[in-house]
């Protein structure tokens, strides 16, 4: 009876991850469009529903209805089989983050690990999206993303260093609890240059403006995905989402704490101890999707050669540094050896 | 049965499946995903033996850089389907040849090990922690420092042997200057007619 219970308490418990996850995703795309609308003085979706509330299950009512195109010539298994890929690391990352205190699907040792290589696997989706669909548009695309999301992995990785170092643990549980005391233990402040590394790392992981060369509409059509349609283009679409909302999480986790109250150690704490801490996770977290919908409000899109660039000898160096520097400071101990 | 026996059957069989595809499959690209796909596998069974450090790594380094560099450079290539021809038999008899002598070197090595037990290499190992990430990091860094620091000397010499031996400087080509490109100001660029009349 046991081995049963505990299936279905972890089913049970993927589902309350997913399900939500795909609805925040569906709101996600409604937000992008309605904050870019206001950014660039315009109403954005505002047709279904109240204030357009209903658009997004206009549109996943419209691509499910959609018939799949399959060019001719194209690889038809790795053509559909691309899009899962996509899909499913991209799932798979959400069992080891911890939502709350006590919420987390698997608490694993090696969660850090885990991450890593499981955002390593996207770009196979992209490469071979790119290759199966027999189009010079879809593999330029693939090329540029898969070049780019090489590059920056690598300053990804390194950025994850300093929080191990500081932290002294892959478990993501422990990670959160070394940063707590209160606003300025949280890891951000000792690995700051890291923490932006990270995040703009984590745009171009993402494929988002104005690092989206993979995309290029003005160059490439749609790069990567131009082939797709219907159901396979959701997937892809899902996924994108689901990338940018994870690596929002993820920055919330490794450098402001988690679901730790940003008020801990002060006297407003005491009062504010009913909030449950997936409630500041979220806050964080949303606080990072708003600066990914600005940035591509904001920003043009760069140039193929300056992405390469700003990878390899700019980002790459800058965490070359900072951990040294920070190893110094761990060894001069003004800060803690965990 | 347990649920680790079944799983690992699972995954072995997939395991045994997708390394067949690896070698017979004509596409060169179908070769390289069936590949991924078996690190992938391997990757489980790793995982099985309660090695998650390994694994991880496993998928990280192989399937996540190696497999996607690899995938690179046979797209590119304009052979799409192998000639499939008498090249079989051609390659049949080495084919034979590097069957039975890595045979021989594993049955070698088997038996020598069961003759005398004392194979490992690794001896005296401090535990010091239950997760086998902890481990191995103790021991990279502190019994095995040097083997693992020439190991990383060694790989960096290989990245720069290989950058100096591919790379030929083309005077034909042309490169933008970033720097030069951030400092242009509004002086460089816009020019400013004032006096003209009617």
């Amino acid at each position: 009876m046991e081995p049963i219970f505990y299936i279905i308490k972890t089913l049970l418990s993927i589902l309350i991850v997913v399900v939500p996850l795909f609805l925040i995703v569906a709101y996600v795309t409604y937000s992008e469009r309605k904050i870019i609308g206001f950014m660039q003085s315009r109403m954005g979706p505002m047709r279904v529903g109240p204030s357009g509330l209903l658009q997004p299950i206009a549109d996943v009512l419209k691509l499910v209805s959609k018939e799949i195109i399959i060019p001719t010539n194209a690889n038809k298994g790795i053509f559909l089989t691309a899009p899962i890929l996509m899909l499913v690391p991209s799932l798979m990352v959400w069992s080891v983050i911890p939502l709350s205190e006590y919420f987390i699907i698997s608490n694993i040792n090696a969660g850090l690990l885990f991450i890593l290589a499981l955002t390593s696997l996207s770009v196979y989706g992209v490469i071979l999206a790119g290759w199966a669909s027999n189009s010079k548009y879809a593999f330029l695309g693939s090329m540029r993303s898969a070049a780019q999301i090489i590059a920056y992995e690598i300053a990804m990785g390194f950025a994850l260093v300093g929080v191990l170092m500081l932290s002294g643990s892959l478990n993501l549980q422990n990670i959160i609890y070394a940063q707590s005391g209160n606003i300025f233990s949280w890891f951000w402040l000792p690995l700051f240059p890291l923490f932006l590394i990270y995040f703009i790392a984590g745009v171009a992981e993402t494929n988002r403006a104005p690092f989206d060369v993979s995309e290029g509409e003005s160059e490439i059509v749609a790069g990567f995905h131009v082939e797709y349609s219907g159901m396979a283009f959701a997937m892809f679409f899902l996924a994108e989402y689901m990338n940018l909302i994870l690596i929002s999480i993820l920055c919330s986790i490794m450098f402001f704490g988690g679901w730790l109250s940003p008020f801990q150690g002060t006297i407003i704490d005491s009062y504010l101890s009913f909030i449950p801490g997936f409630f500041w996770l979220s806050l964080k977290t949303l606080m990072f999707i708003f600066v990914f919908l600005w940035l591509r409000a904001t920003l043009p899109r760069y140039r193929y050669d300056q992405i390469m660039r700003l990878g390899w000898k700019v980002f790459l160096p800058i965490t070359f540094f900072w951990l040294s520097i920070i190893g110094i400071l761990i060894f001069l101990k003004y800060l803690p050896l965990s | 049965m347990n649920i680790e026996l079944i799983t690992f059957f699972i995954f072995s069989l997939l395991l045994v499946f997708t390394c067949l595809k690896v070698i017979t499959s004509s596409n060169p690209v179908l070769s390289a995903v069936n590949l991924v796909f078996s690190f992938f596998l391997s990757a489980v069974l790793w995982l099985l033996l309660g090695a998650e450090f390994l694994s991880i790594i496993l998928i990280l380094v192989y399937v996540g850089a190696v497999m996607v560099l690899f995938l690179f450079v046979v797209m590119m290539l304009d052979i799409n389907i192998a000639k499939k021809s008498a090249a079989y038999i051609n390659y049949l008899p080495l084919g034979i040849g590097i069957f039975l002598a890595f045979n021989a070197l594993v049955i070698f090595f088997f038996v020598n090990t069961f003759e005398n037990i004392d194979y490992n290499a690794v001896k005296n190992i401090e535990i010091i922690s239950t997760s086998n990430t902890e481990n191995l990091g103790y021991l990279l860094f502190t019994k095995y420092l040097v083997e693992f620091e020439i190991a990383g000397l060694i790989l960096l010499l290989g990245i720069i042997s290989a950058i100096i031996l591919t790379y030929k400087k083309n005077p034909k080509n042309k490169y933008q200057n970033p720097t030069s490109q951030i400092s242009v100001s509004k002086k460089d660029r816009l020019k400013v007619i004032t006096g003209l009349k009617e």
